[in-house]
């Protein structure tokens, strides 16, 4: 049995890894291996913004503030202070789980509709004072960051490096870390599921009474995922303002935490894999939808709702009942889906 | 014999109605307490007290040597008591043994480290932990469901998967909330049996429960509430034949 | 030193009565169907932006504030039945996802048929303004108050007097019960969905002259709007009420008297605030968990 799980699990990272080797075969420009990395980045992000909201049901509408804190301080660190980055990286995420720590203590406790409102109103705070603290953060205007700085090498996406004898150019280069870091942030995800924790947060979200009653800290352990989402995101935060060079509030904004929430329930609300399809979706829609011109958010719009009323758990767990047995790596996944 | 649990002057007022008012009692280690009465009578009320889902307005209660009316649940599993509810609630996004490997959680956790980079102590620990709740379904009677859903399982079923999550915690005392409620008089029997042989293994039983049959049958001591008041505690016998008793149930 | 303080006042519940109606259409849906619509705000800007566009092809004030209100009101009831009714079993954040489809499409076309700009609308009376002990009174702000209180009496009498209002309410404490006494709640819910809309529709137009409108101002209004919901307690009118005056006033003190920049900011940290110690809002029910 725990020999099957294991091998699912790692089927499906395998899989992913797989994916990810072969899918620049298709680019046929810099600008598809962007966007590649763009959505391998949110990704990640929402793998961990799943853990919270598809595993422990404990709704956020502002995790994008945390995203946006682990870039500014990504780039405040590096850019203004000279900090290398991955010090950086790490005393951000340090940070970032803090303040989750601080601020969710008291909020997680508040249930259903309270609890969105006070994830937003947290976020729309944090969007707020990274709008106005210019001499610090440039205000509505943005900064610049300096190129990522992985043991002595300057990842620029215009650069051109060389790996093992290889001529690679500085896209591919960022597509690789952007990869990896995916990889290595659903094998994680899919470590804390399928684990005395993972029981624990999904306990939250199928009977919060249950959970106590044999024991589980339900407080400690809401904080604990609050947390670990808070951490993903300001990782991958910090990663995004490396890439872009650039950035600005909009990174912390409502409209990117709804995008990010998005992405996790249109993919599969706890579903690992699904809601990386999620994030691809989300991401490449626009493009797709590009040919509509000025019609293209009140499309964006319909599709959303249309999908979300047709396949109310989302792409990946109603593919999967669809055709069953065919994807058999995700069956471990499928059973996370809540009914609820 | 010790008092295992003790409740003194124990009250529970909800917007100025008394759901529970003064109510006094103790049970003793390795019994079958039960406590019974008309509906509304406050018994849920009261196993939401002792296992710390209400605070009481007034009153103490007592787990051993230590007063526990303001304990949270899961301090009080970490003392030894776990529960089952009346309305089940298990946990229908996991599968069943999950369920009960939850109740495992106190005894077989891992650290965040452990758990991130699956490390070798991580993966004994939930070997373990799978082959104990295994165990306990077959323990329990459910041992057909090992690999199933939880949502795929009957009411029965999730009735005594309930149960061997209950009984993982490796309770000292374990509170039943109606446990045959909506069972077939086969199951009921076999409930009673299951109950009797929880007990022989020196846990002691909490019960709340309309059926009488099963209660007379397995009890040592009754505590019979009537509009949140004690209208009588005893033995079976004196129980039934106790004219407060049989008023309140014959409606009078 | 009082005049100022005045002023702020007038302009925050100016803003707040406005803030009020807008929660008052979340707490109508809300207690028909505990559905959080983020659409809502979206009835705000039809209204506004209808009414502005209908004048503006010459059409009389009246007759296009009539319109602008009849056409937020189907839209009101569209939704209901083409996007939430069809979702009977979904999660809550599923509906939240879907409201906000429905939110990001209505804007969509808001913005093909009305383009990108802001518009302004002339003030309902001729007169400009008034001075009140020195601070400036604007004579939007008096229709404003106005038009708020008279539709608060009509909700009250419409709730108490009315089986239609009688009717939200038995669905409102009691889905179940109520379809067992006969009331069709479908039917309910769509006659909130309407008067949800309408509630915001007639806020998006009474505060246009004062606040400009645009496609996009559905989005903050109705974000402020869930704000003084959620401050007044989800469910409750009064809270809606409350709250809806309590965030203007707090957030015109702050743009006041500490910076604009952080008016937003001193908003939401109210409803933190206010959470921490009331987790269910000012006039939220208390509910006991039933195990």
């Amino acid at each position: 049995m725990l020999n099957q799980i294991m091998q699912s699990r790692l089927r499906g990272v395998m899989l992913l890894g797989l994916i990810l080797i072969f899918l620049p075969a298709f680019f046929a420009n810099p600008f598809h291996y962007e966007l590649a990395i763009q959505v391998g980045i949110v990704a990640a992000t929402v793998v961990g913004l799943n853990l919270l909201v598809g595993f422990a049901g404990q709704i956020s509408l502002g995790h994008a503030g945390f995203f946006g804190l682990g870039a500014y301080f990504s780039g405040i660190a590096t850019g203004t202070y000279g900090w290398s980055s991955i010090p950086a990286l790490v005393a951000g995420a340090i940070a970032v789980g803090v303040v989750a720590w601080i601020v969710g203590r008291p909020i997680l406790r508040l249930k259903g509709h309270y609890l969105s409102m006070a994830t937003l109103a947290v976020g729309f705070i944090i969007a707020i004072i990274l709008e106005n603290e210019r001499a610090l953060t440039g205000g509505p205007d943005g900064m610049s960051v300096p190129p990522l700085e992985v043991f002595g090498w300057q990842l620029s996406t215009f650069g051109r490096y060389s790996l093992f004898g290889l001529e690679i150019s500085g896209v591919q280069a960022w597509y690789m870390v952007a990869g990896v870091l995916l990889v290595i942030a659903t094998w994680f995800a899919l470590n804390i599921i399928e684990s005395p924790i993972g029981r624990a947060l999904r306990s939250l979200k199928g009977s919060e009474v249950a959970a106590g009653v044999v024991g589980v800290n339900t407080t400690k352990y809401k904080s604990l995922v609050f947390v670990v989402s808070a951490v993903y995101a300001s990782i991958m935060g910090g990663i995004y303002a490396h890439f872009q060079g650039f950035i600005t509030p909009d990174l912390a904004s409502f409209d990117f935490s709804i995008v990010l929430i998005t992405m996790v329930v249109i993919g599969g609300m706890g579903s690992t894999f699904g809601v990386i399809l999620g994030a691809v979706v989300i991401e490449l829609l626009p493009q797709a939808l590009a040919d509509f011109q000025e019609l293209e958010m009140a499309m964006f719009g319909l599709i959303l709702m249309v999908t979300m009323i047709f396949m109310p758990k989302g792409l990946l767990p109603t593919l999967n009942s669809v055709v069953p047995n065919i994807t058999r790596k995700k069956a471990a996944e499928v059973r996370h889906d809540s009914t609820g | 014999m010790t008092a295992l649990v003790e409740v003194k002057g124990l009250d529970k007022v909800f917007g100025g109605v008394h759901a529970v008012e003064d109510v006094n009692f103790s049970v003793e280690a390795g019994k079958v307490y039960s406590v019974i009465g008309p509906n509304g009578a406050g018994k849920t009320t009261l196993l939401n007290l002792i296992t710390g889902l209400y605070t009481p307005t007034k009153g103490e209660i007592r787990l051993g040597d230590e007063s526990t009316a303001r304990l949270t649940s899961n301090q009080l599993a970490e003392r030894g008591m776990c529960r089952t509810f009346q309305h089940m609630q298990v946990c229908m996004n996991m599968t069943a043994i999950e369920n009960v490997m939850l109740g495992l959680h106190l005894r077989f956790n891992s650290g965040l480290l452990a758990t991130l980079f699956r490390l070798p102590s991580m993966r004994r620990n939930e070997a373990l932990a799978r082959e104990r709740a295994a165990q306990l379904m077959d323990y329990v009677g459910c041992g057909d469901y090992l690999a199933s859903e939880a949502s795929a399982m009957s009411y029965g079923a999730l009735k005594r998967l309930e149960l061997a999550r209950a009984l993982a915690v490796d309770p000292k005392v374990i509170l039943l909330d109606e446990p045959a409620a909506g069972l077939n008089a086969t199951e009921t029997a076999a409930l009673e049996e299951l109950i009797r042989k929880i007990a022989e293994q020196g846990v002691t039983v909490i019960l709340v429960e309309h059926d009488m049959k099963l209660v007379m049958g397995i009890s040592d001591q009754l505590l019979v509430l009537n509009y949140g008041r004690v209208l009588a505690e005893g033995t079976p016998e004196q129980i039934s034949q106790n004219p407060d008793v049989i008023a309140a149930y014959l409606g009078g | 030193m009082f005049s100022e303080f005045l002023q702020y006042l007038f302009t925050g519940t100016t803003i707040g009565a406005t803030y009020a109606l807008i929660a008052l259409g979340f707490t109508l849906i809300y207690n028909a169907s505990h559905v959080i619509n983020f659409a809502q705000g979206e009835f705000v800007m039809i209204g506004g932006m209808t009414t502005v566009a209908l004048t503006g092809m010459g059409m009389p004030m009246i007759v296009a504030v009539v319109l602008a209100v009849i056409l937020a009101s189907v839209l009101g009831l569209a939704l209901q039945r083409l996007a939430i009714a069809p979702a009977k079993q979904a999660d809550v954040v599923t509906l939240i996802i879907i409201t906000i489809g429905a939110s990001i499409f209505i804007r969509g076309i808001a913005q093909v048929v009305w383009g990108k700009e802001y518009h302004s609308m002339p003030n309902f009376s001729a007169t400009q303004s008034l001075e009140v002990f020195g601070a400036v009174l604007n004579s939007q702000s008096l229709w404003v108050f106005g038009i708020g209180a008279v539709l608060v009496v009509a909700l009250v009498l419409f709730f108490t007097k009315t089986l239609s209002g009688k009717a939200i309410l038995a669905t409102s404490m009691n889905k179940e019960a109520a379809r067992l006494v006969g009331i069709r709640t479908q039917v309910v819910l769509m006659l909130a969905f309407m008067v949800s809309a309408f509630l915001g529709s007639v806020a998006g137009i009474v505060v246009a002259p004062i606040t400009f409108t645009s496609y996009d101002i559905g989005i903050i209004l109705g974000l402020k709007g869930f704000v003084a919901a959620a401050i007044g307690g989800l469910g409750s009118g009064v809270g809606a009420i409350v709250g809806g005056l309590a965030l203007g006033i707090v957030e015109a003190m702050a743009a006041g008297y500490i910076s604009s920049d952080y008016k937003d900011a001193v908003a939401f940290s109210m409803i933190l605030l206010v959470l921490f110690f009331m987790p269910r809002g000012l006039f939220g029910a208390k509910v006991v968990e039933r195990v």
